[in-house]
């Protein structure tokens, strides 16, 4: 009796489980718009997830408003994804996305490979110190040492220095890192380098490093909320997070000396006056471009750029064709010019008129079987 | 039959053969194939694992297996997967030496004591305990457990047995102790669901043979039923430990995820780092060919390890611990 009510509930179960199925394939392939089916266009990315949802936004008023026939496909499979699907001899999408310029070896893998800056990450320091809600003063020496484990409670003279007026509690500091590969790390720790040179040799900079001391979570998520819940901590997160979930973060001395607070405002003046200095051409070497400690009086010191990468000629893409390349420079436009206002309503920050007209140069280089595309 | 059905009627003969013959042919391969996938399946994770950690074994050699950094920085690789090894193996212990004892008292409970009222509904819940995703522990982990922990065990110990050398540093939550805890959570259903189908295989003439000699429950319990069943107990518990080793997303939420030196699980109250959540957190975004090879092996040695675990296992089941009559294994 009981093996034929086990059999009677595994047959309703697979009769469920095949109705569910069928209707959600039926749902799918009848709510198909009939727009995209015959010349509809594919494009391909995949790359950084701190970019995503920007891109993502981006590429649905794209697909909606601009170009219903041009589908892309944006995943977020981190930077090093991205950069090795984008790699010779077999690159399986049309473009990639990184928080990081490409290293020397992965532009040997990548010849021509073209650097479109679009959009700008900037690092926030949060912490969690009770009595001290905001814009506690810090400095990218005093940062570096407290990640390095050199200086380990909260009044120690040298925070304390820079606080005068604060009352900080003899506490142990606990730092927190992010324990996934991330450009944001990639950026944090190249500010540490470039103002500490202990940690220059003892650590480097890199997505992810041998952190002397501290604890690990995963994503902005995880520190922000590892910060939250263990008092006397500090931790370094993405200004978006910041901005959507409110945090206190700490205002961090800028090359002019001035306290700056982390925010779209002070982010774009950096790499505003970063830029103005001069960047590379879109096809040269973007390994040592940098944005840190940017010149001017207002500018947030922890800022980069995050790109998104293809070849300057597109017949070393297989399958591609003359639509498609076309398709994918008048993408790449987009991006630079009319997705840009959609940045600070994610909370990203818009890119400068002179970051703007580099990328205009750079796409149009873009060129298929040796001819320039039309970019609208 | 057969000899005369060939001579009389030949064709139908034949054909009779015939389709006993496809049919059985068709099964037999069938189920070879699906049985030989498994061992195909095995044999390709192992060669791809193999292959593909060659970079950094030949670079690094026995440092590799032995070394306690991990630096990813390019032009300063080195990696060393000792500490991540010893961390399976410390939150797994703990997970064993606090989820093993209470399973126990579960499926003891379920079984020899428990009225039949309760015993269904609670070994029903004890198996829905299994279906709960490893996220969800995680989480709940994160965002409850932890504090429980640290303001219930970890502050009281480190504050006056601090001077003992596993219960120093200071305790945040996020650590061996926690992951080990939750291991030992998600480990006992899978022990505890096995240990009351084993206790209740027993057969009861030797319940009544112990206590018509005089032994009391406790002394049936200890000397009978579970020394009867010592062998299926003991495979619920191999099977308890492959889950806690190979657990992934629990132990990355909780573990603190220390990486080189720092993670040497040398305190219960320090972050450390597992196999699989070092895999887990770093593997996406690396980079440098160097950095994938020895996320790769350390891939390989957490195969190795789960297969030694099993092979282990499985000949201490049957060598040491002389499987008795009858004994459900």
């Amino acid at each position: 009796m009981e093996n034929m009510n086990s059999k009677y509930t595994i047959i309703i179960a697979i009769v469920a489980i095949a109705i569910i199925i069928s209707s959600v394939a039926a749902y799918v392939f009848l709510s198909k718009p009939p727009t995209t089916s015959s010349a509809s266009i594919n494009l391909q990315g995949a790359g950084a997830t701190f970019p995503y949802p920007f891109l993502n936004a981006i590429i649905t008023k794209y697909s909606t408003d601009v170009k219903p026939n041009v589908l892309v496909n944006y995943q977020s499979i981190g930077s090093g994804g991205g950069i090795a699907a984008l790699k010779q001899p077999t690159p399986t999408v049309d473009f990639a996305a990184s928080d990081a310029p490409l290293s020397a070896t992965d532009t040997a893998n990548i010849p021509n490979a073209l650097h479109i800056p679009e959009t700008i990450g900037a690092v926030t320091i949060a912490y969690n110190l009770p009595g001290v809600t905001s814009g506690l003063h810090l400095t990218g020496k005093v940062i570096a040492d407290i990640f390095q484990g050199t200086i380990t409670e909260w009044n120690d003279p040298a925070i304390q220095n820079l606080n005068p007026d604060t009352m900080l509690p003899a506490q142990t500091i606990n730092t927190v890192h992010r324990s996934d590969g991330s450009g944001t790390t990639f950026i944090f720790t190249g500010y540490l380098s470039a103002s500490s040179t202990s940690w220059n040799t003892a650590v480097g900079q890199g997505k992810s490093v041998s952190w002397p001391v501290g604890t690990g979570s995963s994503g902005n998520t995880g520190v922000a909320s590892s910060v939250n819940g263990i008092q006397y901590s500090i931790g370094y997160v993405e200004l978006a997070y910041i901005l959507e979930n409110g945090m206190t973060v700490a205002a961090v001395q800028n090359l002019a000396g001035n306290w700056i607070q982390p925010s779209l405002e002070s982010t774009q003046l950096a790499v505003q006056s970063g830029a103005s200095s001069g960047l590379p051409a879109g096809d040269a070497s973007w390994t040592n471009v940098s944005l840190l400690n940017a010149p001017d009086a207002n500018a947030y010191p922890i800022v980069s750029f995050t790109y998104l990468l293809s070849y300057k000629e597109l017949n070393e893409i297989p399958g591609m064709t003359q639509d498609k390349a076309t398709a994918l420079v008048q993408f790449l436009w987009y991006v630079v010019h009319d997705g840009q206002d959609l940045a600070p309503g994610l909370s990203y920050a818009k890119l400068p008129s002179n970051v703007v007209q580099i990328d205009e140069a750079t796409i149009r280089s873009i060129t298929f079987n040796g001819q320039q595309l039309p970019t609208t | 039959v057969d000899k005369a059905l060939k001579q009389l009627h030949p064709q139908k003969f034949f054909t009779k053969i015939r389709s006993k013959l496809t049919g059985d042919f068709l099964f037999k391969n069938l189920a070879a194939i699906v049985a030989a996938s498994a061992v195909v399946i095995l044999l390709i994770t192992g060669y791809v694992l193999t292959t593909g950690s060659v970079p950094v074994v030949q670079k690094l050699g026995a440092n590799f297996f032995f070394g306690n950094a991990w630096n990813p920085v390019e032009g300063r690789e080195l990696f060393g997967a000792l500490p991540y090894l010893m961390g399976t193996l410390v939150t797994s212990g703990i997970a064993l030496l606090i989820g093993v004892p209470l399973s126990l008292g579960i499926a003891v409970f379920l079984v020899e004591m428990a009225p039949r009222t309760l015993r269904v509904p609670i070994s029903y819940l004890v198996e829905l305990l299994a279906a709960v995703p490893s996220v969800i522990y995680g989480l709940w982990g994160l965002f409850i457990f932890r504090y429980w922990i640290l303001d219930y065990i970890e502050k009281p110990l480190s504050t006056y047995l601090g001077w003992i050398p596993i219960f120093s540093g200071t305790p945040f939550g996020l650590d061996i102790f926690t992951a080990g805890v939750i291991l030992a959570i998600m480990i006992i259903p899978t022990v505890a669901s096995i240990s009351k189908e084993v206790i209740s295989a027993v057969p009861n003439s030797i319940r009544e043979g112990a206590y018509s000699i005089g032994a009391t429950k406790w002394e049936v319990i200890r000397h009978w039923v579970i020394s009867y069943g010592r062998s299926g107990i003991f495979g619920a518990v191999i099977l308890g430990l492959g889950r806690a080793v190979g657990e992934t997303m629990a132990v990355s939420m909780l573990i603190g995820n220390a990486t080189g030196p720092a993670a040497m699980p040398t305190s219960l109250f320090r972050p450390s780092q597992t196999m699989a959540s070092l895999i887990a957190n770093g593997f996406l975004e690396a980079t440098g060919s160097l950095e994938v090879a020895a996320y790769i092996g350390v891939g390989l040695i957490l195969l190795l390890m789960s297969l030694a675990i099993n092979v282990g296992a499985g000949i201490l089941v049957h060598r040491v611990l002389k499987v008795k009559g009858g004994a459900v294994e």
